[in-house]
Parts: structure tokens; sequence; C-alpha cells
């Protein structure tokens, strides 16, 4: 096996279809939407090289920045909570649960697997109002609060599509994060138990660090989902109220598809890129800070 | 060195992760307009008479179809019919798709502003003027005057078909104003007295489907007609009035007042079209600003449950001391459906004037549609609410275009989500007329 992968041609052979499909499927237009950055227009009406006058829009135009806010904020909320609640699920299911913890990740998982559509709708009907109110009111009803329309403000919006994204992921993090929690050595943890650590200092001395490469790319997978958040809350408000919760990938869609802008869409693309790489850069810069410590 | 190796696999991956939104916009090759020579009759014709039409749009292609096995049977064995979808919210993304590869189809469903003269199809020449072809064709009179005047008034020129012909107004439920004592209202005054009346009697006064932001425009866009006059949106095109003209921030005050003051009932911003007529049809609401598509589902006897006879249908009211008048409705032609010049050959030619000659008959007796066509069949056993609302379409005169017709598209959407924000207190009504103007300065 070892002579197999040792050689060169072979190594070439193998990955050369593989390679060439990723070329042309993903390189090549990532490529083609970079030359669009500086270039206006769209297929129909032609394209005319207008430098770096996208990039310069994208600054002094007030929805993209509103967009590119709502993305941040977005994006760490949601990282935050989704590793906070997967790690402390994964605790549980390791430390608490141990052989016992299979029903509770299967049913934790199971959102995971909904279309994110449909989760959206769900809690839409969950927070809705009038006639056809939902739970989430009859609950406040019943505590004597009056009904609150979640989604005719941003705030509410923002919040509803939180818990939404929690709900729906946090037991895909928990998941990752509890295989990452079983590689440590029981050997580690019986040694520590016996010097003393214990409940939060076990944890903090032990499990965390020893769990850290798992949960750093837990925080990069995260931050780069959520950072393209899309379908959630398009389909939760449209990105409204107004456009307080539109997230720069549907500024993005909007600008190249339904105002057929191709080029300054590209640019939108390109920031959101830059963004997705500055994150997980500076993710590392504060992991490796860490081991030098 | 595996630990080397192993960061150099996590950063590959990392920047595989984040180029992915860079390919969602790496579209289409860059290629020129592709301009044909336009007019009438000056193409040649393809192998069939291929149709694009959105998905949600069921009725037109079983028309066009009844029409391929019926009066246009001729036409149809010449040229048949084909048919091909798309998804509205794609509609300006495939046109201008299949426009650049020179691959547009006979017949296509397209977007407002793409039409328009100094939209990317008008343009290009890529749409036929249908007042040349249909005076060629000896069938200019088969359009209704109304319906040829808001085409050509909202595109900039006779290029869309009027499959659908809709007025806008408010329905009322005859028995809740009658139980209140209220009489139609003809001013915008009277409409608050009325609706004060009946959030007093415990119903909600008005539905109207906020979710989706014009419903509730439209309410701003007529107290600006009625306030400034029929012209208000064309001086605010021509750069002869802005909106943030006392008169027309008056319009936006007028829809956030009217919101706050509970007419619109409670959780109004986020209801959806099905919901609102089932309040209005269902009697939970006295009323809806809606247009003439709402007879499908008044005719509906399982969604109507108040009964046709107990609908009435009147006009927006007057603003007092306004420029504009009661009896101007608003009203629209549907969806913008073009031909390709370049594909305007004899046999498309012969179809289109087999179209206009039998669509108005054929639609009505299908789907109870009313269409911007003559109708030259007697249709027997039309319901209450259908024959009084062709009569009216009939002898409409003067209509008006809505609130967003003549925007741009930026400024179009920018209305509509805004909306909501001026509705539930979260904009002031200057805000909102400032913002939108501003999105108008910048699209000039």
């Amino acid at each position: 096996m070892n002579s197999v992968f040792g050689d060169r041609k072979t190594i070439i052979i193998l990955l050369a279809p593989a390679l060439l499909l990723y070329t042309l499927l993903k390189i090549g237009p990532v490529a083609w939407s970079l030359g669009l950055s500086f270039f206006e227009g769209n297929t129909l009406r032609g394209f005319e090289f207008v430098g770096v006058d996208n990039f310069t829009k994208f600054f002094t135009d007030d929805a993209a920045l509103q967009s590119l806010g709502v993305s941040v904020f977005f994006a760490i909320v949601a990282t935050a909570g989704q590793i906070l609640l997967g790690y402390l699920l994964a605790l549980l299911y390791v430390f608490v649960l141990r052989k016992g913890s299979s029903l509770l990740r299967t049913i934790v998982f199971f959102p995971a697997i909904l279309p994110t559509v449909a989760v959206a709708l769900l809690f839409r009907s969950f927070v809705a109002v009038g006639d056809n109110q939902g739970p989430v009111n009859d609950l406040i009803n019943l505590f004597g609060g009056e009904s609150v329309e979640f989604l005719a403000t941003t705030s509410g919006t923002m919040a509803t599509a939180l818990a939404m994204t929690l709900w729906g992921s946090m037991g895909f993090y928990a998941i990752l994060l509890y295989a990452g929690l079983l590689d440590i050595p029981d050997e580690i943890l019986e040694s520590a138990k016996l010097d003393g650590a214990n409940g939060l200092k076990l944890v903090r001395h032990i499990v965390v660090p020893l769990s850290l490469p798992i949960l750093l790319s837990s925080i990069i997978f995260s931050l780069n989902a959520t950072l393209k958040v899309f379908d959630s809350l398009l389909a939760l408000n449209n990105g409204g109220p107004g456009t307080s919760t539109a997230p720069l990938t549907l500024y993005m869609y909007r600008t190249a598809f339904e105002y057929a802008e191709y080029g300054y869409g590209s640019t939108i693309a390109l920031v959101l890129t830059l963004l997705c790489l500055v994150f997980t850069l500076a993710i590392f810069r504060s992991s490796q800070r860490k081991a030098e410590d | 060195m595996k630990a080397i190796r192993s960061r150099r696999v996590m950063v590959a991956t990392a920047v595989a992760l984040a180029l992915t939104p860079l390919s969602a916009c790496g579209g289409g090759a860059p290629q020129d307009a592709g301009s044909t020579a336009g007019g009438a009759g000056t193409g040649t014709d393809p192998s069939s008479f291929t149709i694009l039409t959105a998905n949600e749009n069921k009725a037109l292609p079983a028309t066009l179809d009844a029409l391929a096995k019926g009066a246009c049977s001729a036409e149809n064995a010449a040229l048949p019919i084909e048919h091909q979808k798309v998804a509205q919210a794609d509609v300006v993304q495939k046109v201008t798709l299949l426009a650049g590869q020179g691959a547009l189809p006979a017949h296509f469903i397209a977007g407002t502003a793409m039409v328009r003269p100094d939209g990317d199809l008008g343009k290009g020449d890529l749409v036929l003027d249908y007042k040349e072809a249909l005076e060629k064709l000896g069938a200019a009179d088969q359009l209704l005057p109304a319906a040829a005047a808001t085409v050509e008034n909202v595109y900039g020129g006779m290029v869309s078909l009027p499959y659908q012909y809709n007025v806008e107004g408010i329905w009322y439920n005859k028995q809740i104003f009658a139980d209140n004592g209220i009489e139609e209202p003809k001013t915008w005054d009277d409409l608050k007295e009325a609706n004060a009346k009946l959030s007093q009697a415990g119903i909600m006064p008005m539905t109207q489907a906020g979710a989706a932001g014009w419903p509730l425009t439209r309410l701003m866009g007529m107290y600006i007609f009625r306030n400034v006059g029929p012209d208000a949106m064309k001086d605010v095109r021509d750069g002869k009035a802005k909106l943030t003209d006392p008169k027309y921030v008056a319009g936006a005050k007028a829809l956030a007042d009217l919101a706050s003051s509970g007419s619109l009932g409670e959780g109004f911003s986020t209801r959806d079209a099905d919901t609102s007529a089932n309040l209005f049809l269902t009697g939970k609401a006295a009323m809806t600003y809606d247009g003439s598509w709402l007879l499908s589902s008044i005719n509906d006897p399982k969604r109507n449950t108040i009964r046709d006879t107990n609908i009435g249908f009147m006009p927006f009211p007057a603003v007092e001391g306004g420029s504009g008048s009661i009896d101007q409705y608003a009203a629209n032609a549907g969806a913008v459906m073009a031909m390709s010049p370049k594909q305007f050959g004899p046999k498309v030619g012969d179809w289109l004037k087999c179209i206009s000659e039998n669509y108005g008959a054929q639609a009505l007796k299908d789907s109870g549609t009313i269409s911007g066509f003559k109708v030259n069949e007697d249709v027997k056993e039309l319901p209450v609410m259908t024959s009084q609302i062709q009569e009216k379409i009939t002898e409409l005169k003067d209509p008006v275009l809505w609130f967003e017709a003549l925007l741009d598209p930026k400024s179009n959407s920018l209305a509509s989500t805004n909306v909501s924000l001026l509705t539930t207190g979260q904009m002031s009504a200057e805000d909102y007329m400032g913002a939108l103007q501003k999105s108008v300065d910048a699209a000039r």
C-alpha cells in the first residue's frame, strides 16, 4: 500500500479526475466571479470595466453596510450559542449520561436533518399572532401578557432566527464535540481526578485543553456556516422588517439576480469571502498564540 | 511534521469554505447584448410556438392550451404550442440569461423594468411592439382601450399582452355595513369614521396581507393619487415632484395612522394573502383593498362563506381638498408577456391574431378571469360579482397606476420591504419617503 501511495504518478492519476472537476466547478467560477467584481452590467446589457468602483460603492452603500452588520452579528451570536450549547450537551453525553446518551443524542440531533425552510416556517407559526396565533403567544397570554408580534420588530425577528438556528444545529455540534471528547484518554481523566481535579476544574484544566482542536474546528465550521446564512432569514421574514435582518448573502442574491447587477453582486460575494477568511484566520491566530503560551 | 501537515489541511479547508459564496456569483460569460432588428413581422418563425410562463400561473397556459385545441387549432397545427416554465422569483435571471444567449422563446414572461424603453430588453429591441403588430394583423381593436392604456403607461409602450386586467378597490361586507349603520365611505375621513365604529363593535375593519408589503403600499399610493392627482407618480419619475414633498409624505402618514389606530387588526404586518382573504370571506373583517383577482376566491363557495351577493365593491375614497377623483380606479394588466421580434414570423403572427380575438371569452369561460381582450362570445352563467366587475372594467376610464408601478426595481423592492417599519411605528413617514426618494435619485 505504501509503495502505491509513494508513487507520484499513481497519486496524480488517482487525484486528477477529482482535481479537474473541482477546478472546473469551483475554482473556475470563483476566478470568474473575482474578475466580474471589476465590471458592471450583466450578460444581456454587456459588461463595462469599472475598476475598483464596485468596492468604493460597497463601503458607501448603506444597505450593504447594514447587511454586513447583520451577517457579523448573526455569525458571532449564533456561533457562540451553537458551540456553547453543543459543548454543554457533549459534556452531558460523556460525563453524565455516558452510555445511556444515545436516545438523547438522536433526539437532539434530529432537527439538523430538517430542511431549513421548513424549520423557518415552523418557527413562523410558533410566534404567529392574530387569527392563527402560535403557541408562544398562547403561553404569553396564559401568564396574563399581551400577544407580541415578534416578526414585526428587528429584535423579535433576530431572536426567533437565533432560537431557530440553535434548535436546528446544536445537536450537530454536540455530536461533533462528543466525538472529540471521546478521544480524551480515560487514564488522563482518572489521574486528574486522583490529583483532586473535579467538576469545573476538570473541565477547565483537562477537558477543554485536550478537546481544543475539535473545538476550534467547530468554531470555524460554525462561523463559516452562519456568516453565509441565507435561507433561514429569507424564509422566516424575508430579511425584514424592512431590510433590518437581511444578511450579506441575501443582499448579494438580490443585487445579482433580482436587479441583474452581476458585477456588484460579485463584489459583495468577494467581501463575504474575505470576511470568512478574516474570521477563520483570526481563530487560527488566537489558537496559535494559545499553543505558544 | 504531522502537525504542520494537519494545519495545512485545516487552512486549505478553511479557504475552501470561505470561497463558497464567491462561486455563487460566477455565472455566465460576459456577452454582447445581441441586438436584433425589432418591429412586427420582421422575424422568422421558430419550429414551435414556445411560451415561457411563471410556474405559479396555472390559468394562462391552461387557457392557451384550450385555445390550441379549439379556436386556434389551425394555428396550432401550423405551429404547435409548447410550454416552458420558470419560478416567478427567477424571471429576471432566466430571461436575462436566455436573451444574452439569443435563446428567447417566441412568447415570454419578463420583469417590468426589463421591457421599458430604457430596460435591458427594451434597449436591445428584444421585445415586439404589439401596437404595430396588431395593427398590421387587423386586430388592434381586440384590446380594451383601458387595458392598452395601462400597459403603455406602465411599460412605456405596448410590449405586453393583457392576459389579465385587474381593477382594484375596496371589497366590503354589505351585511356588516348594514348592521353597523355604515354607508359606503366617500372620503378618507368617512373611512376613518367607519373604521372607528367597526372597531368599537369588535369587528376588524380592514384586512390587508401585510407580509407581502404591496397590499399596504397600495393604500398609501391610492391616498397619494387622490391627494396629488393621477399623475402623482409620473411626476416623481420625471423629477417634477419628490416623494418627500408634504402631499406625498401625507400619504405615508395616513397609512401609518391607519395601522396605529388598529384598523388593520392584530398581526397585519405578517399576514399572508390567503389568511387575509379568509378573514374577509368568512366575515371576520369588514373590508379589504384588493384587486379583481380576488374574484376566484369570491366565486369559490368553499372559501366564501358570506355569499357573493353580500359583497360590495367600491372605489378608494377621496381625500378632502385633493386633486384626484374617486372614479379613478387603480388597474394593472398582470405580469409582462412579451414576444420576441426575431421569432415573429407569419405563423407566430397568426397565433397573436387568434389569441387576441379569442382569449377574452376563453379565459372568462374557463376560469372567470377578466382579461384586457374583448369578449367576442356570449359567456353565459357568469357569477354575480364577476359580471359586475367585468362591466366596471369595460366602462373604466382614466385608470391610475399603482404606487410602485413606475419605480425602478430597487426602489420598488424598498417601498414594499420598508412599509412594515412604517406601519409598526419603527420608521417615520418622513424617513420612509426620504429613503425611497434617495433610492429613486440613485437609480436616475
